[in-house]
């Protein structure tokens, strides 16, 4: 008796101690959940359509998509030629390095023509110039980052290309892009 | 001192009582809601997803003719409601119009609603409300629970027992089914109709629901009632759809820091005790 | 935080920094500090206070954090937090039904100390403190029910700030200044949600004052009587600490009731009504625990030097808060517990019952009958106000003054721990006198 009673004791002890810490933590979790996107951002962020019907050759157009820019280039037959022939030149970021991998096909042909890449440059995410730089992509005007018309780095500071969204082709000049870039 | 609460308590209650009891002599008070079993009254109740499909049919085809609800579409897929696939929700949103723009050109444009649009109203504001139908018809959305009637003294208190809160539920469902023939010698202005319900017994609406008005797909009655039940659900849902996790959650914590209440009192009995031991005051 | 502690930590790093900022010495007086042993659950409600105050802080916090105070977007974003915000339903509810809470908390922690006599030498400080957390919560409380902008909301806001109008000379320039426009609009929606988020933390730096004054003095008891020995009192720490917390989960599973099965119970139909300037409710009242208060606005029925009634009803809510600040001195008796005053116990009781029924009266119409004499009403609800209204006065200005002087008290316990072993086994060899209340023991 003498034995027990302070081992049985000191057990509801700890027992009431650990329910208090499950109480204090399980009430946190709502107080740190709800500063995550909340239902009408997250339906907002769903995926949509757009049309490329109406983007010249040549031209490069900025769209928006969960609030964020988005550049869709229309690629003229020179500049895909240009691109392709830059594949050896692609250093600094090998991953979606090769033209042919940041493309996407539309009934099993590649539609070189379109490139759709994430607007923001990957240093330090501004707004890079489109049609500027010394390689025909994208000039970035906060620290000269410079992309080619693939939206691949080609002189930094930025490590990486620029992303290529989850997307794909509905029709031959519609997309829906349904997901952010990711790497690997 | 807990004597002393009670019987201060007692006190109070008669004499509140006296109070009340005088006022139930105004013979033309409009009665009272009567009350009505709802599926999702009580700490256990949940929504009936049939009917609120079904109320959802009525609020489409008859209330929503005049009656704004501005919740998204989306959630009529969303879990504790009334829980349409995702594929009927988009291809119901897709139905409607909405407004959307400047487009590049600047204008305004009209494209098929997305799940993510609130569902539109028929009028393009209040004010154009009010001026094609003769008044601004009150928003749906929160409508069950903006609506209620006075249930005094005793009896509020008595409703914490019982976990009566369907005040606003009953009301409405009271005024669906209100509708009658003004009694001799009640005379109603034009534009106006009587409902036995209706503080002050005019009520601009007319009649809404008839039976047969609304077919439904499962062989649910097509009466006044049921249509009064089902749309009385939609709205409740609409105006608390996170009902179901509330009293999910709920009976969790209520466990919870039941089970923690007696372990520290028995803690505290212990520590307490072993501390009259020790100062030497005998055990009681 | 009574200032100089002997402590010294036998870690010698936290000797170190306690040289530097004593405050383990602090949190150790804290933790040792000396406790009347028979404090009761009423006891309790101090801590449960305290915890509500941060709850309601955090909560609200994240409450601003979605919030819009705009007043073409604030109901809708207090709807759009009951619904998209993960969690949003729980958070909002907590703080709605928190202020309600809160308000719950306090009148028992006010009638504790009243009952008690909590407030009479030395704790007068203490007590005067506590009323102006009470000042402060009540504008904090108002302030905070306009931010959902529901019809109470506006006509609430309305109604209370027109009453400065009764205010001579400068009413309707203040009213204007008070509102920032001629109604209550944006401007008034953005001031007031800026003042609803700074009022908290003043209320936080009172209590801290209000704690520090109790530390100063000590914990009051149910027998009134001081502590003589250390026989009379427990360590806070573990005794009281456990203690409070079982009072504190008692609390919470109240609270709890409400939160999860019945959100809406204490709120008003008609706040769910977005504000129209243009419609008022049929029936607008304020939140239940300002209805004495309304009521005691109402009761006023008379204009004198040419001043309105209006304005003698404001005077007299103020005065019925303000008249607690004196109440240490206004109580002549010089027995500090209601249990050894059999004869003050009824007219506590009368004081009691007149809180409640002004609550009554503050929500129901003013010319609804109360009393009906054959075909004549002989009271409605203003005169019941009134009759009320003037025993609360009578009881601060008139009752408590003279009771002391001609009451004649029971006999009080020796000490603390003679009155606890006499509630354990009465009568036990002690000259009690007469048969002291038996104390709730926990």
């Amino acid at each position: 008796m003498t034995q027990e009673q302070p081992t049985r004791r000191d057990f509801i002890y700890i027992a009431t101690g650990a329910m208090g810490a499950v109480g204090v933590a399980s009430f946190a979790w709502p107080l740190i959940s709800q500063m995550s996107p909340d239902k009408s951002t997250l339906a907002a962020g769903a995926a949509a359509e757009f049309d490329l019907s109406k983007i010249a050759e040549g031209q490069v157009i900025v769209i928006k998509w969960r609030g964020a820019p988005y550049f869709i280039r229309h690629r003229t037959a020179d500049e895909i030629k240009a691109a392709k022939a830059n594949d050896a030149k692609v250093v600094l970021d090998k991953y979606l390095g090769k033209d042919d991998a940041r493309v996407k096909p539309f009934e099993n042909k590649l539609q070189d023509q379109w490139i759709v890449v994430a607007a923001n440059c990957t240093h330090l995410g501004c707004v890079p110039t489109s049609n500027a730089g010394e390689f025909g992509g994208w000039y970035c005007p906060c620290h000269g980052s410079q992309y080619d018309n693939a939206g691949r780095v080609m002189r930094g500071p930025a490590p990486y290309n620029l992303g290529v969204p989850q997307y794909s082709f509905v029709s031959a000049e519609k997309i829906n892009i349904f997901g952010e870039a990711t790497r690997g | 001192m807990i004597k002393q609460i009670a019987s201060l308590g007692l006190a109070a209650a008669l004499s509140l009582a006296a109070a009340g009891l005088s006022r139930a002599e105004d013979a033309h008070e409009t009665p009272k809601p009567p009350e009505q079993k709802w599926s999702f009254s009580g700490p256990f109740g949940t929504f009936d997803r049939a009917q609120l499909q079904r109320g959802f049919q009525v609020y489409r085809e008859v209330c929503s003719n005049c009656h704004s609800l501005s919740i998204p579409f989306r959630t009529l897929a969303e879990p504790g409601g009334p829980e349409f696939t995702q594929a009927q929700v988009k291809a119901l949103a897709a139905e409607y119009k909405v407004k959307d723009g400047p487009n590049d050109a600047g204008e305004m444009f009209e494209r098929p609603a997305l799940p993510s649009d609130k569902i539109p109203y028929a009028f393009d504001n209040p004010q154009a409300a009010a001026a094609a139908i003769g008044a601004y018809p009150p928003p749906m959305r929160v409508l069950a629970k903006a609506r209620t009637y006075e249930r005094g003294f005793p009896l509020f208190l008595w409703d914490i027992v019982t976990q009566y809160q369907e005040q606003g539920q009953d009301y409405i469902y009271a005024i669906l089914n209100g509708y009658e023939e003004p009694p001799a010698g009640v005379t109603i202005d034009p534009g106006l109709n009587y409902n036995k319900y209706m503080p002050g017994h005019k009520i601009a609406m007319a009649k809404p629901l008839s039976d047969d008005q609304v077919t439904y797909a499962d062989g649910s009655p097509q009466t006044v009632d049921q249509y009064a039940r089902d749309v009385v659900s939609f709205l409740s849902w609409a105006a608390d759809p996170t009902l179901e996790e509330r009293k999910r959650i709920g009976l969790r914590v209520m466990i919870f820091l039941g089970v923690f209440f007696v372990l520290l009192l028995y803690v505290k009995k212990k520590l307490w005790s072993e501390y009259d031991a020790r100062v030497g005051i005998p055990a009681h | 935080m009574s200032g100089h502690t002997t402590y010294v930590p036998s870690n010698k790093a936290a000797r170190w920094f306690n040289d530097r900022l004593p405050i383990l010495g602090m949190a150790h007086e804290f933790l040792t500090f000396p406790t009347p042993r028979n404090l009761n659950y009423f006891w309790t409600f101090g801590g449960i206070l305290t915890v509500m105050l941060v709850m309601q802080i955090i909560t609200g916090i994240i409450l601003a954090m979605h919030y819009v105070a705009d007043t073409k977007l604030a109901f809708d974003s207090v709807q759009a937090i009951k619904r998209d915000v993960n969690f949003g339903w729980l958070i909002q509810t907590m703080h709605a039904n928190g202020a309600t809470m809160f308000f719950i908390a306090v009148y028992i922690h006010m009638f504790r100390g009243l009952y008690f006599g909590s407030y009479k030498q030395p704790r007068e400080v203490l007590w005067i403190l506590g009323v102006i957390i009470l000042l402060l919560m009540m504008a904090t409380a108002f302030m905070g029910y306009v931010l959902p902008f529901g019809q109470m909301s506006g006509w609430g806001a309305t109604v209370i700030t027109n009453f400065f109008t009764a205010i001579p000379v400068v009413g309707s320039d203040l009213l204007v200044w008070l509102r920032g426009g001629y109604t209550i609009d944006q401007a008034t929606l953005n001031r007031f949600f800026s003042l609803h988020y700074l009022l908290p933390f003043m209320i936080f730096g009172v209590v801290v004052l209000h704690v520090w004054a109790l530390h100063a003095v000590g914990n009051n008891n149910p027998t009134g009587v001081s502590v003589k020995s250390d026989k009379d009192t427990v360590p806070f720490h573990p005794y009281m600490t456990v203690k409070d917390s079982v009072g504190l989960v008692g609390f919470a599973l109240f609270f709890a009731l409400f939160i999860f099965y019945m959100p809406d119970y204490f709120g008003e139909a008609d706040n769910y009504v977005e504000f129209n300037s243009l419609k008022t409710p049929a029936h607008i009242k304020p939140e239940w625990y300002f209805l004495p208060f309304y009521a005691i606005l109402r009761a006023i029925p008379f204009t004198l030097f040419g001043l309105p009634a209006t304005l003698y009803g404001l005077i007299a809510m103020f005065g019925s808060i303000a008249i607690l600040a004196f109440l240490p001195w206004l109580d002549t008796s010089k027995v500090r517990s209601t249990s050894y005053r059999p004869a003050y116990k009824i007219f506590f009781a009368l004081f009691v019952l007149t809180c409640l029924i002004l609550g009554y009266c503050g929500s129901q119409p003013t010319d609804k009958e109360v009393l009906r004499v054959g075909s004549k009403v002989v009271l409605d609800m203003t005169g019941l106000a009134q009759i009320f209204t003037a025993y609360y006065f009578l009881h601060f200005l008139v009752v408590l003054p003279l009771l002391g002087l001609f009451e004649k008290p029971l006999k009080l316990p020796a000490s603390i721990a003679d009155s606890v072993l006499d509630s354990i086994r009465p009568g036990h060899g002690l000259p009690t006198g007469a048969h002291a209340e038996p104390q709730t023991k926990g």
